[in-house]
């Protein structure tokens, strides 16, 4: 059965704002994440310098990828912040969920007036609404 | 996308998204500059914390513009006159802009339109003549387009209630800002 694995927000700097892991898989350090979402964010830059093509979104990024243990799929908006997700192997629609996380971080990130911007995300609103559309997802997917 | 399809798409999104009664607004609008103008006294210096207000709700405005637009792509700066005047505009305010006066090398147009929700029960009295009433707008436009890499410089040219037979924001692309690392990054 496919499910979500975890969600990741990253500032135009590439600093890791949000996180959060969705499945029972051993958690790793806060360190890691940090580094795997710099680590992320510096492939889309030279993805996006080599890329012969700007796709749909007008970035050449690094919009899926897949292995036999998880895929991702990742969405950059036009203002550089990069939303990206993990999913176990076969995972569908993801990019819907990215487009809908992105409308709950317009409501509930850019229009909280105490949310300094590009600082890490502690909303309880968001967490909130993003853990709803988690489960939203992990339901219908499947059955 | 072509000026029709965004029309078409600006007055979508605003039929489904919420809305507070225009009275709000315009009434909650009018006692913050009101208020401005006891704090600074000087009109120019209330034109400026307006414009100042404005990019502080530009930066964070774009993002809603986006996610309920669906308009990820940003191609041009001409593309991106003709989102603000007819997408977002209608979004925010519920009337549609034109773009006009455009120079010959694209980089500066107008925005013109007739109605300013914000301005509909306004009369400017003449000690305050020098007032952009609806100056907010202009920073709102300029925060926006920072975020989207674009550095704008954005100013009232006309408004009705300076006796002007329409209201026109002034739009002047000044550069791309493009992600380049520091030249010494060794």
């Amino acid at each position: 059965m496919p499910y979500l694995k975890s969600f990741f927000v990253v500032n135009k700097a590439g600093g890791l704002i949000f996180h959060r892991s969705f499945s029972s898989d051993p958690p790793l350090r806060q360190n890691d994440y940090l580094h795997l979402a710099s680590t992320f964010h510096g492939m889309q830059l030279m993805v996006n310098e080599v890329s012969p093509t700007k796709g749909i979104d007008g970035v050449g990024a690094i919009e899926f990828m897949e292995t036999s243990d998880f895929v991702l799929r990742s969405f950059y908006t036009a203002t550089k912040v990069q939303f990206f997700v993990t999913g176990s192997p076969k995972a569908e629609k993801l990019a819907e969920f990215l487009k809908e996380a992105h409308l709950l971080y317009a409501d509930y990130i850019m229009k909280n007036p105490f949310y300094e911007m590009d600082m890490p995300i502690k909303c309880e609103l968001w967490d909130i609404h993003l853990r709803a559309l988690v489960d939203k997802y992990n339901r219908t997917n499947n059955t | 996308m072509s000026k029709v399809n965004l029309q078409r798409l600006g007055e979508t999104v605003f039929q489904s998204s919420d809305r507070v009664s225009a009275e709000l607004l315009a009434l909650t609008y009018g006692s913050t500059v009101k208020q401005l103008l006891v704090d600074y006294e000087e009109p120019d210096e209330v034109n400026k914390q307006l414009d100042q207000m404005g990019y502080n709700i530009g930066i964070r405005l774009i993002e809603d513009v986006i996610a309920n637009s669906k308009i990820y792509t940003i191609s041009s700066f001409v593309d991106s006159a003709e989102i603000v005047a007819k997408v977002a505009f209608k979004m925010y305010l519920g009337v549609v802009a034109n773009t006009v006066d455009w120079n010959s090398d694209k980089t500066e147009f107008s925005l013109q339109f007739d109605d300013n929700p914000l301005t509909e029960f306004t009369e400017l009295p003449d000690r305050y003549s020098d007032l952009w009433y609806a100056n907010i707008l202009c920073g709102i436009i300029r925060g926006a387009y920072e975020m989207v890499q674009m550095k704008v410089e954005c100013k009232y040219t006309k408004c009705v209630l300076r006796g002007d037979d329409t209201n026109e924001i002034r739009i002047v692309l000044r550069e791309m800002l493009l992600e380049r690392p520091p030249l010494d990054d060794e």
